[in-house]
């Protein structure tokens, strides 16, 4: 049932993004041609990365606020250690933004697994302390690009096969999760512990384990991010990304996964950032005032949860007639 | 023997604490324990800096916590509730941004106020259709309109500002009634009363309790659950406007910009006041405690320099922290009995 329903949504979404294609399309031709697709797919490639993290995390139940801090502080971070140590090879850099961003995410899901905490107020805080680390590392200094090295800033626009570093990143990204979450057993308690906690239990999966391991997940990619976003605008200053959460969930929510946990598709969520990673694109060549992205996606985020429910209402009906029908 | 196993049951089945008469007893000291927190701050603070013992210098760091506490007070009711609303500074961006355009047209300040108060009230209408009619969660209705809200105001504004409020509207966020106290203290003073009465002596406060602790079994004694919170919805955006009209009256300017972040210190100070996140306990008086604990801490760190950001890092800590500790402390006592 389930499996029906996804890709439907996955169509009408990618019906939505063509759709939009068309209309800047019939003003502006230069819009789709395939370079300038190109540069809107890189551009779009930090939400897809983080959109894909914050859905393991949407589906074990929970929700991850701090994915736009910890970019910012990781990213802060690594062009610091740049800035002291130019000599540093990129895939050391990379691994310890990896880790860092990693070790961020294990504090959000220790406090989620051990303490019972409630993730909203978990990532909440986590969101303002990371934030705030920033201040106190950096001094409120701006890390600028002549600070940086040419390796640092260069990696994520490095061609390689026709597009940039940064857009293999999130299509690696993509393939890893359309495995992982189809064909690990991780992928799949994940999916378990949002659809049914109690029943995941008794099918023998630790679901605080699990929630931990999505916000570890979550953490790392933001970690990863945080080093190609700050190489990549060869600036790094406390307010980075601000804002940035609301964006990949907003990018979660139209990719049709369920807050409620248990629905969500990899699909979904890139065609949900890619969506959002065109209007913005497309605001300034049809001549919006980039003002109008905040209301945009907050609109789209609204009309995608209700979009959302009437789908799983529906789905939770029939199931009730065909099993409690005999009380 | 029987008794002992009957009492020990409930622990290891997770009823809910507050059918624990000890968890009770904890959340009735709750109240305590925060004010000799803020009795606490209040020492350390006066010997930390020789400006905090100045009336003068008191009564300004009210406004620490005024506006916010004032959405706190519904918020801690909605939170009750089991629900939660992260677009109030939204709606403060949004009224605000109404009122300055009224002021281009020549509104004085009875209209403006009517505005900023009918902007909230129908903001909270809006969260209120989307989850108590079409029956969304309401975490991710009001992320969105977090972003609709304020991106409202981003279109009207662009990074311009409003400015040019009539003199008189300052009497709002600026005016003193007697000596050191604040117009903005006298209206806080009668909110926490009305919304502690509404809370703790009204039917409807009952209601909003019983809603928090069993949804379904509230609905099946009779209370309107969805008429209910679509009230508290309302209150809600209604105190988001009020907190506008001092805010804006304070600042004197409108920028889209305006309190940002501040969905986060509302639901810490409702939290920090001993409102269970989840829903079902709470009262008004901590989160008054809750208020005073918050603007002594960033008023005393104000004056001992700290940068605000800094101070961001402190009221994260503060959230996470206090509902940490208990749970901490739970899990210690368990273990030690075994």
């Amino acid at each position: 049932m389930v499996s029906r329903l996804i890709p439907v949504r996955e169509a009408i979404l990618a019906g939505a993004i063509l759709v939009l294609l068309a209309l800047v399309a019939s003003r502006f031709a230069g819009f789709v041609a395939p370079a300038n697709l190109a540069n809107v797919f890189n551009d779009t490639a930090p939400l897809i990365i983080l959109a894909l993290g914050q859905m393991v995390v949407i589906l074990t139940r929970c929700i991850d606020l701090s994915v736009a801090a910890n970019l910012a502080l990781t990213g802060m971070t690594v062009a610091m250690i740049n800035v002291a140590m130019p000599g540093l090879p990129i895939p050391v850099i990379i691994a310890v933004a990896i880790a860092l961003g990693a070790v961020m995410g294990a504090i959000n899901g220790l406090l989620v697994w051990k303490l019972s905490i409630p993730p909203i107020v978990v990532t909440l805080g986590t969101m303002t302390i990371f934030r705030g680390t920033i201040f106190l590392i950096s001094d409120g200094k701006w890390v600028n690009a002549h600070e940086m090295s040419a390796a640092f800033t260069g990696f994520p626009r490095a061609a390689f096969l026709g597009l940039p570093v940064l857009s293999w990143a999130a299509i690696a990204t993509i393939l890893v999760f359309g495995v992982m979450m189809a064909r690990t057993p991780l992928g799949r308690s994940i999916f378990a512990v949002g659809g049914n906690p109690h029943a995941a239990v008794y099918a023998g999966i630790d679901v605080g384990r699990t929630q931990f391991l999505a916000f570890v997940i979550s953490g790392a990619l933001a970690g990863l991010t945080g080093y190609l976003w700050v190489a990549r605008y060869a600036v790094a200053y406390v307010d980075i990304a601000g804002g940035f959460e609301l964006e990949v969930v907003a990018a979660c929510v139209i990719g049709g996964i369920s807050i409620a946990g248990g629905i969500g598709s990899v699909g979904g969520a890139v065609l949900g950032a890619i969506f959002l990673g065109v209007v913005k694109n497309a605001l300034p060549v049809v001549d919006i005032s980039p003002f109008w992205q905040l209301a945009i996606s907050g609109s789209a985020i609204l009309i995608a949860v209700a979009f959302n429910a009437r789908a799983g209402k529906a789905r939770g009906r029939i199931i009730l007639k065909s099993t409690v029908a005999p009380t | 023997m029987s008794d002992s196993t009957l009492q020990a049951r409930p622990e290891t089945r997770h009823v809910p604490d507050r059918l624990n008469s000890r968890a009770f007893r904890t959340l009735r000291s709750w109240e305590s324990l925060l004010l000799a927190v803020a009795i606490a701050i209040f020492i350390v603070n006066s010997f930390a800096s020789p400006y905090f013992l100045n009336v003068w210098n008191l009564s300004d760091a009210t406004f620490n916590f005024t506006e916010k506490a004032m959405i706190a007070f519904a918020m801690a009711l909605l939170i009750i509730s089991g629900e939660i609303d992260l677009s109030v500074a939204s709606i403060i961006a949004l009224a605000s941004t109404a009122m300055g355009l009224a002021v281009q047209y020549g509104a004085g300040t009875p209209e403006l106020v009517v505005i900023g108060l009918a902007v909230g009230l129908l903001c909270g209408a809006f969260n209120a259709v989307f989850v108590t009619i079409m029956g969304l969660p309401s975490i991710v209705v009001t992320i969105g309109t977090m972003s609709l809200f304020r991106g409202i105001s981003y279109i009207i504004l662009g990074d311009d500002a409003f400015r040019g409020y009539p003199a008189s509207f300052a009497w709002f966020g600026q005016g003193y009634i007697y000596w050191v106290f604040t117009v903005e203290m006298l209206f806080f003073v009668i909110i926490a009363l009305a919304f502690g009465v509404l809370l703790h002596k009204t039917n409807f406060g009952r209601a909003v309790y019983a809603i928090g602790n069993n949804p379904t079994g509230a609905m099946f004694s009779g209370i309107r659950v969805q008429k209910v919170k679509f009230i508290l919805f309302l209150l809600t955006g209604l105190m988001s406007g009020a907190a506008a009209v001092f805010l804006t009256s304070r600042l004197g300017s409108t920028r889209p910009s305006i309190a940002t972040g501040m969905e986060l210190e509302v639901v810490t100070m409702v939290v920090l006041g001993g409102v269970n996140i989840l829903g079902g306990s709470g009262s008004i008086p901590g989160v008054v405690i809750a208020a005073f604990v918050m603007g002594l801490v960033t008023f005393g760190l104000g004056l001992l320099n700290v940068p605000g950001i800094v101070m961001s890092i402190f009221i994260g800590l503060l959230l996470i922290g206090v509902i940490a500790l208990p749970r901490l402390w739970t899990m210690a006592a368990n273990r030690r009995r075994g």
